[in-house]
């Protein structure tokens, strides 16, 4: 694959924005993204819109967002459209753009991941996500990817026989990071004590270990070797991606505790990349529950089956441990935002692999990996990002 | 407005109906159309016996929108008799009294209250303990 450097980036910070429309959030995104290339390139030099939104026709009321925010941000007549993987759907729209960019087809791109979910009250959020599911045979039972999660939990302190609460150092290492992210919906520590004091949501998992659905947008911008070149800048380079899917339905999997997508496309992105598990310094994944972060810690292989809690009790998960996740927030601090997702996760991984996440920074992290998924696994995106530095 | 999505799947939801293959002896739930590679009778009709344990389950608090009357409620993976597993509700029981590996048969019962003006009445399978042992 042709080098793709990502030279631009920008959020908006996560919230329920009752006072702001999507295409406010969206602008805000890409204008803070736009900065970072001024004065040499502006907005009239994106040759391509990847927009990548989750559930916009249930939450927002408004599909067609390709051309909607092409307009919006006056960028009528360029290419634009939306991509829709659920959860994955920012992984699945940065991959499409890179794609463009390594084939030659435009040297500036703009991924603008978008999620407007608190317009709709929270039954209405969790229909929304649940028709990432088999609807017929999952949503229509009234199961949420929520319980889903909370049944593979149930299934895996079964089966390794932990009790709930090994899988407190997850949110609190989340909360921990996520205090010093200005972005993040949840500035505030949470302790194991409260872990275990909090209502249950869907048992054997709590309001703690349940992330929030919230409003936010996240850009980022990527440029050909060329144009990288010409703008003089180092910038992280996107240097492997990989794409995998499941079985839509949880329970048609042989081995419902592997994440056999998240496992496969964690491949496929470090043979791109010629990059080896041991290589990566830094992760964000998909951890709305601290489950879901163990799961895909140890299906993609950086940790052994039935040892993620341990290894998370070791301190190995925060900044300064051997894998560090949700440095940022995660899921659970920085908020779930939904298809915006895969995109947050980009901006938040570029500001490590440049020094530039204060508190929460990994020493010399060198190289990174952005993970997330549609459902439970269904789609999986992993990217590999390296530090300008690195020369792979 | 799913009325005619619903009617579809009346052999799934309230026969539960599955597929048997005709040679293999392989059961699916719930049917499908042939795969691709498959021929139209590879697949035979049969209804399952409605028996199975638990994989796993939950008890939500926070539903979807049609649900959210209707909690807390049980959900569980349940590991059919027949080999499939499938996602339901169960009912007839407390929370305290579930375990992974209890047995459990299918009851037809109202999934869904309507939430529209089609009014119409969602009703397809559901699990509970199995009542009494087989002696």
């Amino acid at each position: 694959m042709q080098h793709v450097s990502i030279v631009g980036t920008g959020s908006a910070p996560v919230g329920e924005h009752y006072t702001r429309t999507l295409e406010d959030l969206a602008l805000e995104a890409l204008s803070a993204a736009l900065q970072d290339i001024a004065p040499a390139l502006d907005l009239s030099h994106i040759k391509g819109l990847y927009v990548a939104n989750a559930m916009g026709e249930v939450l927002a009321w408004q599909a067609h967002l390709g051309a909607f925010l092409a307009n919006a941000a006056g960028l009528s007549g360029i290419e634009a459209f939306r991509v829709e993987a659920a959860g994955a759907s920012g992984g699945v729209a940065l991959r499409q753009a890179t794609l463009a960019v390594a084939a030659g087809v435009a040297d500036l791109v703009a991924v603008v991941g978008i999620e407007k979910a608190t317009d709709r009250l929270q039954g209405y959020q969790e229909l929304g996500m649940a028709l990432a599911t088999d609807s017929s045979f999952e949503a229509e039972h009234g199961i949420t990817l929520t319980a889903q999660w909370a049944m593979l939990m149930r299934r895996y302190l079964h089966q390794y026989g932990y009790t709930a609460d090994v899988f407190a150092p997850f949110p609190v290492n989340a909360h921990a990071n996520g205090r010093n992210n200005p972005h993040a919906l949840y500035r505030f520590g949470i302790n194991a004590e409260k872990y275990r004091k909090a209502t249950q949501v869907a048992s054997p998992l709590n309001m703690l270990d349940c992330a929030t659905l919230a409003d936010g947008a996240a850009v980022v911008l990527l440029a050909s070797e060329g144009l990288a070149r010409e703008l003089g800048g180092n910038y992280v380079r996107i240097a492997g991606s990989g794409l995998a899917t499941d079985t839509l339905a949880l329970h048609a999997r042989s081995q419902p505790l592997l994440l056999d997508a998240a496992r496969r496309s964690v491949d496929q992105a470090l043979g791109q990349a010629h990059l080896t598990r041991a290589d990566i310094d830094v992760l964000e994944l998909t951890d709305p529950h601290g489950i879901a972060a163990a799961l895909a810690l140890e299906s993609c292989g950086f940790v052994e089956a039935g040892q993620a809690p341990a290894y998370a009790a070791e301190g190995q998960i925060t900044p300064t441990g051997n894998t560090p996740i949700a440095t940022a927030g995660g899921y659970k601090a920085r908020g779930d935002v939904g298809g915006a997702t895969g995109v947050y996760q980009i901006v938040e991984l570029v500001r490590q692999l440049c020094g530039e996440a204060g508190p929460a920074q990994v020493a010399r992290a060198q190289v990174a990996l952005a993970q997330c998924l549609g459902g439970v696994g269904s789609t999986a995106v992993t990217h590999i990002l390296v530090a300008p530095e690195k020369g792979v | 407005m799913n009325l005619a999505k619903h009617w579809r799947q009346k052999g799934t939801y309230y026969l539960f109906q599955g597929q048997r293959h005709k040679t293999t002896g392989e059961i699916r739930f719930p049917a499908r159309p042939p795969m691709l590679g498959e021929r139209a009778d590879d697949w035979l009709p049969t209804v399952l016996s409605g028996k199975g344990e638990i994989y796993s389950f939950t008890v939500l608090r926070q539903a979807a929108t049609e649900f959210e009357s209707a909690t807390p409620f049980a959900l569980a993976l349940i590991r059919l008799a027949e080999g499939p597993m499938i996602t339901a509700q169960l009912t007839d029981c407390a929370e305290e009294d579930l375990f992974i590996g209890q047995p459990v048969e299918m009851v037809t019962r109202l999934l869904r209250r309507p939430t529209d003006k089609d009014g119409v009445l969602v009703y397809g399978y559901k699990f509970r303990p199995v009542l009494s042992s087989p002696s």
